[in-house]
């Protein structure tokens, strides 16, 4: 049994959970550990679109057209498609100037205009107001209806509640409340409410869970499933109609393109998601998962609307339960209190997500676009002068979120009745659809002017008034109906619904393709015509170009003038409070490599445009601009030199860009063709070393043979025994000479690539087995003792066995011969390696200097004094060693000490 | 992949969707009938939904 202090208490315990998470978010954030810095929260924040429209109000209207209600979240999934182009962009320039709400965005754009921003204050508060109070009647029929349990009774209509006892007034104060102590309780710079965001993302999650469990159970609970429920649906003909709504409706394709359009706007326009997207966007990167992640909940919100809208048409299939209220009707009617009471939660979150956030988001606006530039241009109230503003500013916030809700509430009672929930919504998506023009083409649209952007907002609201609101009251009986049915004195043609006769299309339709209209019409028509001023010029600059700009600093690039600092200290004091402006002197100090208060600071431009963005963030770009002008001498630059220094900036930038890229090109090509010109001298060098080096080698043997066939020749009565001892010499030589060109042969070879490789599995235990037994006459002619250390398995390489030998041979034939005959000491061993095989050649000869140790590997070289000994070999075969074993993927090095012999070792990879 | 590339792969993939949710390919699903118990339109429409985010959370993660 569900009671009225009951479902009051939960949800009080509700608000207080939230209010406990703000709490921590913001302790958390103090703290410098936000808890809100990553992008699943900023997606979930985002969710805040969702409200007690989506929660209660699209199964009320999928249970009057089927699909109608899908354009309200199948638009936005479109618009994010180009968030990355759109969307970055207004969050960059929007974090290089501070921007705090669409009023300022749009006002900064346009030139710093006080004005436009006023004007787009007034237009988002007027426009919401119809918002509000749908959320407000939500939350007030959801508390009468579940109060009745368990039985179903539509709420009393007007009137017959009086003031006192009507839920709606106290759920807008408590929300007052509630926001008031949610949003304002300090002031932020950069507007950034850490604690709120936390508070949205949870409500966005207890939404969703609510509303997927009251779909959960209408379909497998109610029905057993969605082809059940459907089949049952459609065996009446009213209900099968639904299923194919698009024919034969009127209009039906155009109303849903529109509602597609509309949508696409809203979710970029509504003060509240610009709030939530981009003032309290902590990290562009965000984005990236926000894109795909924030359309997933949509979807997800949406499965169960039509089986929950079927359900209740097959339900009450006599009418009498308002369709609006089938979210929570379906658990009362089936006995389910503890989901009507979570349905009732879910309602709340939805609703009071979005009054919290579009209530600060309105009020921000309200005081830094609406009331302090008043405020500020009242001399009488010399506002210059007081020390401290940061009171007056919350106090103005405060006041403003009261009366927003208050107003709200008072839509509600003038005309909220007679509407449906997704129609009172959709009046304000019309509304602040009328900032897209501005917005878009300000952005991407350098012409944009102010005087267009007000031409283009006024004529779109006032359309939107005619058409919308007019209607909205006059239905409502506050307004004579024959407004709409004879159009004003009687004149058909102007009638709201049906202006200059366009008939035959749906309302929001209508109202949209002669708002838009008028508004694109006069944005871009007086844009053409009228001539920007100084600042236009530059802010038009500043935001189009904002990926070509410099950062912050952009701005300063436009002011000339004497400022002094203690003065503008003050002013920041005035407005953020002194421990704030101290700290961002202090940061602004920093970035130039100075001290704050130690290091004197030059007041020049660029902190002049610091002070005023920093200012910005608290009152709006307008007011700063005026409050800054009040303690700097200005001198106005003209319109000429504004253009030649944007005109001189982008020319240069284009310049800069193409010669950069040329330089870059040069030095690329010269870089390489100094690297190609060095590899051939060095080659050439090579050569040339390689050929006398040749040449001298051959030459050694060649003279020896040459004098002993003389000697033979010349002297043929030589003995036999000596004969016998020089044709031996000749033959050993010859023998060096074939080596020595064998050599030769081999490394070109090897070298030009073109040697021949017979890879196989090989078995190193064997192969050095094999070697060393090939040896074993020179180590036994030498006296030279050799020991061989191989494990009993290793790993098999896969190399070409021959050249492998050749290297064994090499090493071992190097060792011998460096080793002094009779006291001669060789090891070999085998080790295994990670992913390799060692093989060490270790002899007990002189040793190798470490000086000489980086060159044996090169051609040629031999390691001792040439002059005094006798060389031992072509001073090749270490090189070609060496590269036999890196074409196989292994590398060879020495270890080596003078006088403790030498460490020859390679590896190979497994095979 | 490349922040340039990007761009124009959501530009197409919002177009793709302006196709998929309009007159005429819209009117080729509002006809009788069920897939798997759901009316054919119905159906269509989260299906092609589910689909375009698919690409999105592709473009955007890669």
């Amino acid at each position: 049994m569900l009671l009225g202090p009951v479902i009051i208490l939960a949800a009080f315990a509700y608000l207080g959970v939230l209010f406990a998470i703000a709490y921590y978010a913001d302790q958390r954030a103090d703290a410098g550990r936000p808890v809100i810095a990553n992008p699943y929260v900023y997606s979930l924040s985002l969710a805040v679109y969702a409200t007690a429209w989506t929660f209660y109000g699209s199964v009320g209207r999928a249970a009057s057209d089927g699909i109608g209600f899908l354009p309200i979240y199948i638009g936005p999934t479109l618009m994010i498609a180009l968030w990355w182009v759109v969307m970055r962009k207004i969050l960059r320039i929007s974090k290089q100037n501070r921007i705090t709400s669409l009023a300022d965005f749009i006002a900064s754009r346009y030139g710093k205009s006080a004005l436009l921003g006023g004007i787009v204050t007034v237009i988002a508060v007027i426009g919401i107001l119809p918002y509000i109070s749908l959320q407000l009647k939500a939350v007030s029929a959801s508390y009468l209806i579940l109060v009745q349990y368990p039985e179903v009774v539509m709420p009393p209509v007007l009137g017959e509640a009086s003031v006192r006892q009507d839920p709606a007034l106290w759920v807008a104060l408590l929300l007052a409340a509630f926001t008031i102590a949610f949003g304002t309780r300090h002031l932020d710079a950069a507007e950034h409410h850490q604690g709120m965001v936390a508070a949205i993302a949870f409500e966005s999650l207890v939404k969703l869970l609510a509303f997927l469990a009251v779909g959960i159970f209408v379909t497998f609970g109610m029905y057993n499933g969605f082809g059940d429920l459907f089949g049952r649906a459609a065996a009446v003909p009213k209900l099968k109609a639904m299923m194919t709504p698009l024919e034969g409706v009127a209009g039906g394709y155009a109303s849903w393109v529109w509602l597609t359009i509309l949508s696409m706007m809203a979710i970029m326009f509504l003060p509240r998601q610009f709030q939530v997207t981009v003032v309290e966007n902590l990290d562009e990167r965000h984005l990236n998962k926000a894109i795909w992640l924030f359309p997933v909940y949509m979807l997800a919100i949406n499965v169960f609307v039509l089986p929950i809208a079927f359900g209740g048409l097959l339900h009450f299939p006599e009418g009498g339960v308002d369709a609006d209220t089938f979210v929570l009707t379906l658990p009362m009617v089936e006995k389910q209190e503890g989901l009507a009471l979570l349905v009732f939660i879910g309602g709340l979150s939805a609703a009071t997500g979005m009054v919290i956030v579009e209530t600060i988001a309105l009020s921000t606006m309200v005081c830094n676009d609406l009331v302090m530039p008043v405020l500020l241009r009242m001399r009488s109230l010399a506002l210059n002068e007081k020390p401290d503003l940061t009171g007056l500013l919350l106090g103005i916030r405060r006041g403003a979120i009261v009366l927003i809700l208050l107003l709200g509430y008072l839509y509600f009672k003038l005309a909220g009745e007679a509407y449906a929930l997704v129609s009172i919504g959709l009046i304000s998506f019309a509304a602040v659809a009328q900032f897209a023009p501005v917005v878009l083409g300000g952005i991407f649209w350098k012409g944009g002017t102010r005087k267009g952007a007000l031409c283009g907002l006024l004529g779109g609201f006032a359309v939107w008034s005619y058409t919308l609101l007019l209607p909205a009251l006059a239905r409502s009986g506050w307004l004579p109906i024959g407004l709409l049915e004879q159009g004003p004195f009687g004149i058909a043609l102007l009638k709201p619904l049906a202006l200059f006769g366009l008939s035959g299309l749906d309302q929001i339709t209508h109202a949209m393709i002669w708002s838009m209209l008028a508004n694109i019409g006069g944005y871009v028509g007086v844009s053409l015509v009228a001539t920007p001023s100084v600042d236009e010029h530059r802010q038009a600059s500043l935001f189009v170009d904002v990926f070509r700009q410099g950062g912050e600093a952009g701005g300063a690039r436009f002011w000339r003038g004497t400022a002094s600092v203690p003065e503008l200290h003050s002013l920041l004091a005035r407005f953020l409070g002194a421990a704030a402006a101290d700290e961002a002197f202090e940061e602004y100090a920093r970035s130039r490599g100075r001290r704050w208060r130690r290091d004197p600071l030059d007041a020049d431009a660029e902190l002049v445009h610091y002070v005023e963005v920093k200012l910005a963030g608290a009152i709006g770009a307008a007011s700063a601009r005026v409050m800054v002008a009040s303690v700097v001498k200005e001198e106005a630059m003209t319109i000429d030199e504004v253009r030649t220094i944007l005109d001189e900036a982008s020319q240069v930038v284009v310049y800069s860009h193409r010669l950069e890229q040329k330089s870059r090109e040069l030095e690329a090509a010269t870089a390489e063709l100094r690297a190609a010109n060095e590899r051939l001298k060095e080659l050439d060098r090579l050569k040339d070393d390689f050929v006398s080096t040749v040449t001298h080698e051959l030459r050694t043997p060649l003279t020896s043979i040459r004098a002993f066939t003389q000697i033979l020749l010349e002297h043929p009565q030589v003995d036999a025994e000596q004969r016998s001892k020089f044709l031996g010499i000749i033959t050993k030589e010859t023998e060096r000479l074939t080596r020595l060109i064998n050599q030769v042969l081999d490394l070109s070879k090897i070298e030009s690539g073109k040697a021949e490789w017979r890879e196989s599995v090989l078995d190193l235990r064997e192969l050095i087995g094999d070697a060393v037994t090939g040896m074993s006459q020179v180590f036994e002619e030498r006296d030279i003792k050799i020991d061989v250390d191989v494990p009993e398995k290793a790993t098999p390489v896969r190399a070409d066995v021959d050249r492998i030998i050749q290297v064994m041979l090499n090493l071992l034939s190097n060792a011998a011969k460096f080793c002094e005959p009779g006291r001669g000491r060789i090891r070999v061993a085998l080790k295994e390696e990670a992913g390799a095989l060692r093989v060490e050649v270790r002899d007990n000869g002189p040793g190798i200097d470490p000086a000489d140790q980086g060159v044996i590997f090169d051609k040629f070289r031999q390691v001792g004094d040439t002059l005094t000994a006798k060389p031992h070999g072509s001073g090749l075969g270490l090189h070609i060693s060496r590269q036999i074993v890196e074409h196989f993927g292994g590398r060879m090095w020495v270890e080596s000490r003078l006088g403790e012999g030498a460490c020859f070792a390679f590896t190979l990879p497994h095979g | 992949m490349n922040e340039k590339d990007k761009a124009p792969r959501f530009v197409a993939l919002c177009m793709l969707g302006v196709v998929l949710f309009n007159f005429p390919v819209l009117a080729l699903f509002n006809v009788g009938g069920t897939v798997l118990g759901v009316p054919v339109l119905y159906a269509y429409i989260f299906a092609a939904w589910a689909l375009l985010i698919a690409l999105m959370a592709l473009v955007a993660e890669r």
